[in-house]
């Protein structure tokens, strides 16, 4: 074997080597950029599931405020007793809308809570994926002052 | 000091998350004095894991509120682990665990 060829092997190994450590420890799922700087609605849907077509549904609890005082903190909470493996939270209105998807796998509840911006009096609507087909429930939210910049 | 608290209670061996981030949550949408936006800052991606395996893992937008609050609830026991962790679009990461009680 020449010096080049081990040259060639120990720099294969070395790049190998650093490839194992640079790797994270927590592995994040690819961040889904068409789908959140999206400002249509349907697009950001498309993107996401690979279809628009929803149903609303009454097994799917939103809640929201009715008046929301300050549009930079509105406290939303979704919940339902389908059985789903993603649960995303639209703002109609806002420059982008989706706000939030989240991942629920096998025994965790179906149930997410957290606050969100909103620019404007708008309508805000859950989307949950269960079995191929998405499910929606929406709500109209009155804001009194806008939380996206300005 | 970590930038995340959690709060993890089990109750009928569902586990209560609640747990608050700190980040100031930038949208790029505002601007400054002079009129220049501020450049956008904020967590894309939360992932929480117990024993192993992810059990609750969600991708935010600029439109969650400055310094995150999230809540949600998996099948677990007292005495778990759960370690809870974020990234941000700038690359920068941060995690915390804490044991469910």
């Amino acid at each position: 074997m020449d010096r080049r060829s081990i040259l060639k092997i120990t720099g294969t190994l070395s790049a190998a080597a650093a490839a194992t450590l640079a790797f994270p420890r927590v592995v994040f799922a690819a961040y889904n950029q068409k789908a959140f700087k999206n400002p249509k609605v349907e697009d950001s849907l498309n993107e996401l599931f690979g279809g628009n077509a929803s149903t609303p549904s009454g097994d799917i609890k939103l809640k929201a405020p009715d008046i929301a005082e300050n549009g930079a903190v509105v406290p939303i909470e979704i919940s339902t007793s389908m059985k789903v493996d993603k649960i995303a939270f639209m703002v109609k209105e806002n420059p982008n809308p989706l706000a939030i998807v989240a991942d629920i796998p096998a025994g965790t509840q179906a149930m997410v809570k957290t606050r969100v911006r909103m620019g404007k009096t708008t309508q805000v609507t859950a989307v949950v994926s269960s079995d191929g087909k998405l499910y929606t429930a929406s709500k109209e939210v009155k804001v009194t002052i806008g939380g996206c910049g300005g | 000091m970590s930038s995340i608290r959690i709060k993890a209670k089990e109750r009928n061996g569902s586990v209560d998350v609640k747990t608050l981030m700190k980040h100031n949550m930038e949208t790029g949408l505002r601007k400054k004095k002079d009129g220049s936006k501020i450049p956008e800052h904020w967590i894309t991606d939360v992932t929480a894991e117990s024993g192993g395996k992810v059990v609750f893992a969600a991708a935010f937008n600029t439109s969650i509120s400055k310094d995150p609050y999230l809540a949600f609830k998996f099948a677990g026991k007292k005495g778990d682990s759960l370690t809870i962790s974020w990234r941000d679009n700038l690359g920068k990461t941060d995690s915390a665990e804490t044991i469910v009680k």
